[in-house]
C-alpha cells in the first residue's frame, strides 16, 4: 500500500470534486424544479397530465439510474441531439431526482391537514396568504428530510456519470488509476473524498434545519 | 455491423440470471448483517450502539460504485491472495444492503413501544423470548414496505456491477448496443426488463403501507 504517488494528481482530484458538487447542485436544483411541477400537476385537475406526471414517476424510479444515464448519452445522438457527457449525465440526473422530488414534495403539501386551510380562509386569509403562512412553513419542514436525504444520494448517484466520461470526481479516479497502477490506493482516497463531501453535507442540512424550523413541533 | 435478431433479445434475458443472482447473493449475506446491525443499533451497550451507528453512516455514505471499486481491488490487498471479482463484488454488495435494511429494521424496532418489551419482562418472558416473539413480528410488519423499496433499489444497483464487467442485464445490454448499433432498441429493451422488475415490488411496497396506514 503506497499512497505517495496520488499526491501529484491532487489538482486533478480537486477538480474532480468540484465537477461532482456542480453536477449535483445543478441536477438537484433542476430535479426540483421538476418536483413542484409535477406536484402541482398531481394535485391538478386535468387527468391526462396526471397520469403522465405518474408514468414519469414509475418510469424513471423503476429503472437503474445508470440505463438512464446511457440513454441520453447515446440515444439522443441517434436522434440527431449530440450533447456533452457532462450535459447529458445533468439531464438524466435531473429527471432520475425529479422523479424522487415529486413524490417527496407532494407528501409535503399533502401532510398538512384540510381543516388548517379552512381555518386560515375562515379567517380572511387570502389564497395566497394561506399557501404562504399555513401551508408552505410546515410542508417545508415534512419534506426536508426527504429531500436532504435524497439530495446526498445524488451526490454519490453522481459517479455514475464516470460511466459516460463526464469528467468527475470517479472519472478523475480512473486517470489517476491508470497514470500510477495504485487502483487500490486511489480508490479508497475517492471513497475518503465522497465520505466528506455527504458528510459535510449532512452537518450543512442539520444546522439549517434547527436555524429554520424552530417552531414547536407539536403542543 | 449486424441487425438486432432474437440471439441478442435471449442474450438480454440469459444476463438476467446474473442480476437475480447478485440480488439473492446480497440478501442472503447482507440481511442476517442487517439484523445484526439493527439490533447493535437499539442495545444497551453505548459503545455497540455508536460503533454500529459509524459503520452504517460511513457505508451510507459512499458511492455503491466507490464500495465496489474498493472491495474489487481492496480485497487482495487485504487479504494477500487473488480473490474472485464474484466474492469482492458479494462483500460490497452485503455491505450495501446491510447497511440499508440495518437502518430500516431499526426503524421498526424502535417504533415498537417500550411498553411491549416491558409487558414482555411482566410475564416473565427472557430478553431473547420478548425480542422473538413480541417485539420482532410487530416490528416486521411495519418495515415490510420500506424492506420491499429497498429491494428495488437493490435490484437497480446490480445493474453497476456491469462496471466491473460483470455480463449482467445492464452489461449484456451494452454488449448487444455494441454489436447491432442500436442503442435505442437495446437500451429501451434493457430499461423495459428492470421495469418490468421492479414495478411490481414498487406497487406491493405501497399497497402494504396502505394497508398498515388502514390498521393503525
Amino acid at each position: 500500500m503506497n499512497f505517495l504517488p496520488l499526491w501529484r494528481y491532487q489538482n486533478q482530484l480537486v477538480d474532480g470534486a468540484i465537477v461532482t458538487l456542480e453536477l449535483t447542485v445543478i441536477s438537484a436544483l433542476a430535479g426540483l424544479l421538476i418536483g413542484v411541477a409535477g406536484a402541482l400537476a398531481l394535485k391538478g385537475r386535468i387527468a391526462p397530465l396526471r397520469w403522465l406526471v405518474r408514468f414519469y414517476i414509475e418510469l424513471f424510479r423503476n429503472t437503474p439510474s445508470l440505463i438512464q444515464i446511457f440513454i441520453v448519452f447515446f440515444v439522443l445522438p441517434t436522434f440527431g441531439l449530440k450533447i456533452p457527457a457532462f450535459e447529458a449525465a445533468c439531464v438524466a440526473l435531473s429527471l432520475y431526482f425529479g422523479a424522487y422530488s415529486v413524490e417527496i414534495i407532494r407528501a409535503g403539501l399533502d401532510s398538512i391537514p384540510r381543516n388548517q386551510l379552512e381555518a386560515g380562509q375562515c379567517l380572511g386569509l387570502s389564497g395566497w396568504q394561506v399557501f404562504r403562512h399555513i401551508v408552505l412553513p410546515p410542508a417545508l419542514r415534512n419534506a426536508y428530510p426527504a429531500v436532504t436525504s435524497q439530495f446526498v444520494l445524488l451526490l454519490l448517484g453522481t459517479s455514475l456519470a464516470s460511466q459516460v466520461a463526464a469528467d468527475e470526481l470517479f472519472h478523475v479516479a480512473g486517470f489517476v488509476e491508470s497514470r500510477t497502477y495504485r487502483s487500490f490506493e486511489v480508490y479508497a482516497v475517492i471513497c475518503v473524498v465522497y465520505f466528506a463531501m455527504a458528510m459535510g453535507f449532512k452537518a450543512l442540512f442539520a444546522i439549517i434545519a434547527t436555524a429554520a424550523f424552530r417552531w414547536p413541533r407539536r403542543r | 455491423m449486424r441487425s438486432f435478431t432474437l440471439i441478442d433479445f435471449v442474450s438480454l434475458f440469459a444476463a438476467l440470471r446474473w442480476t437475480i443472482a447478485l440480488v439473492v447473493l446480497a440478501i442472503a449475506f447482507g440481511a442476517p448483517l442487517a439484523l445484526g446491525l439493527a439490533m447493535g443499533r437499539i442495545s444497551r451497550f453505548t459503545g455497540l450502539r455508536w460503533a454500529m451507528a459509524g459503520l452504517i453512516q460511513t457505508i451510507q455514505s459512499v458511492p455503491l460504485l466507490g464500495l465496489l471499486f474498493f472491495f474489487y481491488f481492496g480485497m487482495p490487498v487485504f487479504l494477500g491472495i487473488q480473490v474472485p471479482a464474484i466474492l469482492a463484488v458479494t462483500v460490497a454488495y452485503t455491505l450495501y444492503t446491510a447497511a440499508f435494511l440495518g437502518e430500516i429494521w431499526r426503524g421498526g424496532l424502535e417504533a415498537v413501544k417500550q411498553a411491549q418489551w416491558e409487558a414482555g419482562a411482566c410475564l416473565g418472558l427472557s430478553a431473547w423470548q420478548q425480542f422473538r416473539h413480541i417485539i420482532a413480528p410487530q416490528a416486521l410488519r411495519l418495515s415490510l414496505p420500506p424492506t420491499v423499496g429497498f429491494l428495488v433499489q437493490l435490484i437497480k444497483g446490480t445493474s453497476l456491477a456491469s462496471i466491473l464487467g460483470f455480463v449482467e442485464l445492464a452489461r449484456a445490454g451494452q454488449v448487444v448496443s455494441a454489436a447491432t448499433f442500436q442503442p435505442l432498441l437495446t437500451y429501451a429493451l434493457v430499461a423495459a426488463i428492470y421495469f418490468a422488475l421492479c414495478l411490481p415490488l414498487t406497487l406491493w411496497s405501497r399497497s402494504l403501507e396502505a394497508r398498515l396506514d388502514g390498521s393503525r
